[in-house]
């Protein structure tokens, strides 16, 4: 068994609690997260898995207070320290960012500015600090060295077009942990990389994460790379989180059936080549309309009649592992 | 005679102007694809693997005549395609078809389904009526209901089952299918692969399947063939290839592929560094930068391709 600090309960860092969100549009509000429930615990990698559309973007960006302008938060809220970052102004917001909450982006080239130097920009990202050019660009180097670039001395004069992908997102990295923040939310930081790039990346992010003891959500659709990274995994389906635990519980035992059928329909899970590949029949509700029970209920192969009326809440399955499903409702097996 | 035979196929890109190249003394181009040889028989399908910059695409378009390839023969159905005429590539673009890799992106926003499924149909003067895009909907298991949306209106594996029908319109004797799966959700890409794999069944069409995506290869190739800066590192039947690669970069490649559970406890083979620029390849083998087993005489000497039954590979020392 490798290390765990799965026994001890961890402090948490940043708890989202009944995070409801809308997004305006011209045929009514879409409901894009419905009560929400989520604890990221202090120096632990959170991963947050589901399908486009399912809302893990829209609950990272809501973290780090970057939503578009037609979306308004509607109810709960995301405790911080104090600070609920649901309802903060635009200017407690920017003291917030760059210094305790960081964000890596998808495409390491639309994140980076084209038409400046990557140490410029490093610098540029070091403007609270009163010290001076010299140490700012000194310390720009060292975190180049620390996310394994070669010869950083010499990268802090090339523009983002000349690195290659790897390079861009290594860079993305370095900028993000600079002002080594409590809280790193990466979206999607591998999606753009090819294979072997990708690994790398997720053994950098584990070794820095372990380095500088930040809490980390981590958003994915690629369950492979989140079983190799994560501890503790939130799985989301239509603006919900239906299952939580930590990522043992959840690849070992996954107690939703949205969960069990999306590792059924991961290629990588299937060991014998064939030729007939599992699917998910039906597509995800229209978020505009709910559904009033479970929002799964049309794809799933375990619904009963229960599930079409009542909305099932996250019943307990193990210590720390729980699910949005009516079939967790121990009242219901003694019955 | 196979349906598709390809041999030495090299493919170059300007890399500066003819005049600055003569006056610099460098080379005026460089070859993206270096000595590319395979087969595809009809029926069957063949999966081009490797990373971006390998030159997969590359192929894929000068299969089609998007490209020109700079020597080497490509024999389509045992015509010579390298060398065809404008009159030529009108009848051979039926008989190849290209599914290109952005799913919605590749579908004209201001048409209908039904005008988009038809179109290779009109382009190339044959009956393309309502009956033809409902057969073509019914095809690739679409509604006819769907044959009034716009793309906009389709999810992604939707819209992907649009290019097929788009792709089978003119009954092709090839498909070639550029990362069919890419940019869709997990639980749609099996439905295209097996759509793909139905497709193939119904009407004999052979596929050549371009993509990094190794689980993908796994359940929908017959053979594989694993490129590395423009060559070919591996090619063989591909339960074969998974079960014992002979080339230590097809064994990172399946190794970089992480299993969906954090006790798999497999040693994973971490690559270090980046694929080298095919503009300045690496003397000998052009693995020994980042290979794991490179010994003294790989960066000497350039390896051969070595014939083993179905399969090859190009490595000194394979595993």
């Amino acid at each position: 068994m490798p290390e765990t600090n799965e026994t001890a309960q961890p402090e948490t860092l940043v708890s989202v609690r009944d995070l409801s969100l809308d997004f305006d549009t011209l045929s009514g509000p879409l409901h894009a997260l419905r009560n929400v429930t989520l604890a990221l615990p202090k120096g632990r990698i959170t991963g947050l898995v589901g399908e486009s559309g399912c809302g893990k973007s829209t609950l990272a960006y809501s973290l780090i207070g970057l939503l578009p302008g037609n979306a308004s938060i509607v109810g709960g809220e995301i405790a911080m320290d104090g600070l609920d970052l649901a309802h903060l102004r635009a200017s407690e917001w920017r003291k917030l960012r760059g210094t305790r909450i960081a964000m890596i982006f998808q495409d390491p080239m639309t994140s980076l500015n084209p038409v400046t130097t990557v140490g410029q920009q490093m610098l540029d990202i070091q403007y609270r600090d009163r010290s001076s050019r010299a140490e700012k660009r000194a310390k720009a180097v060292e975190f180049l060295e620390q996310v394994q670039i070669p010869d950083p001395e010499s990268k802090l004069d090339v523009y983002p077009h000349q690195l290659s992908g790897g390079m861009r997102q290594r860079v993305c990295i370095a900028m993000a942990l600079l002002t080594q923040p409590d809280l790193l939310i990466a979206d999607e930081p591998t999606t753009a990389l090819d294979a072997t790039l990708e690994m790398q990346i997720v053994d950098l992010l584990k070794e820095l994460q372990g380095k500088f003891g930040c809490s980390v959500l981590f958003v994915s659709h690629h369950l492979g790379t989140v079983a190799e990274l994560c501890d503790d995994v939130a799985v989301m389906y239509a603006g919900e989180v239906v299952e939580r635990g930590t990522a043992r519980q959840i690849f070992h035992d996954p107690a939703h059936p949205y969960t069990q059928a999306l590792f059924e329909c991961d290629p990588g899970r299937i060991r014998e080549a064939t030729r007939e590949l599992p699917t998910i029949p039906g597509t995800l509700p229209d978020l505009r309309r709910p559904p009033r029970g479970c929002a799964f209920r049309a794809r799933c192969p375990h619904a009963w009649p229960r599930c079409a009326d009542e909305h099932p809440p996250l019943y307990l399955r193990d210590e720390g592992h729980d699910a949005r499903c009516h079939l967790l409702d121990e009242t219901e097996a003694v019955a | 005679m196979s349906l598709l035979e390809v041999e030495d196929l090299r493919i170059r890109y300007p890399r500066m102007g003819r005049l600055r190249a003569a006056l610099k003394g460098e080379p005026h181009g460089f070859e993206a694809v270096a000595g590319v040889s395979f087969e595809i028989e009809a029926g069957q399908t063949l999966g081009l693997v490797g990373e971006s910059g390998s030159g997969k695409s590359t192929i894929a378009r000068t299969l089609l005549g998007l490209k020109e390839a700079a020597s080497g023969s490509i024999r389509f159905d045992g015509q010579e395609i390298t060398s065809a005429s404008a009159r030529d590539w009108a009848r051979l673009r039926r008989e190849m078809s290209m599914m290109w890799q952005d799913p919605v992106g590749s579908l004209s926003p201001r048409l209908k389904v039904s005008s988009l499924v038809t179109e290779p149909l009109r382009i190339h003067g044959q009956k393309a009526g309502r009956d033809e895009a409902t057969r073509l909907l019914g095809l690739v298991g679409l509604p006819a209901e769907f044959a009034g949306r716009y793309p906009h209106q389709l999810s992604g594996g939707q819209a992907r089952r649009v290019g097929v029908a788009r792709a089978l319109a003119l009954d092709p004797k090839l498909l070639v299918a550029d990362e069919p799966t890419a940019g869709l959700d997990m639980s749609v890409q099996g439905e295209v692969l097996n759509l793909l794999n139905e497709v193939q069944k119904r009407t004999g069409v052979a596929i050549l399947v371009i993509t990094h995506n190794l689980n993908l290869v796994r359940h929908i190739t017959d053979r594989m063939a694993i490129m590395y800066l423009g060559r070919f590192v591996e090619q063989g039947p591909t339960e074969q290839v998974f079960g014992h690669p002979r080339h230590p970069y097809t064994e990172a490649l399946l190794s970089a592929n992480p299993e969906p559970d954090p006790d798999s406890g497999r040693a994973r083979i971490r690559l270090s560094g980046e694929v080298p620029s095919p503009v300045n390849r690496p003397s000998g083998c052009d693995f020994h930068p980042r290979c794991p087993h490179a010994q003294s005489d790989c960066p000497r000497i350039v390896p051969d391709w070595t014939v083993e039954g179905e399969r090859g590979y190009r490595c000194l020392h394979p595993l």
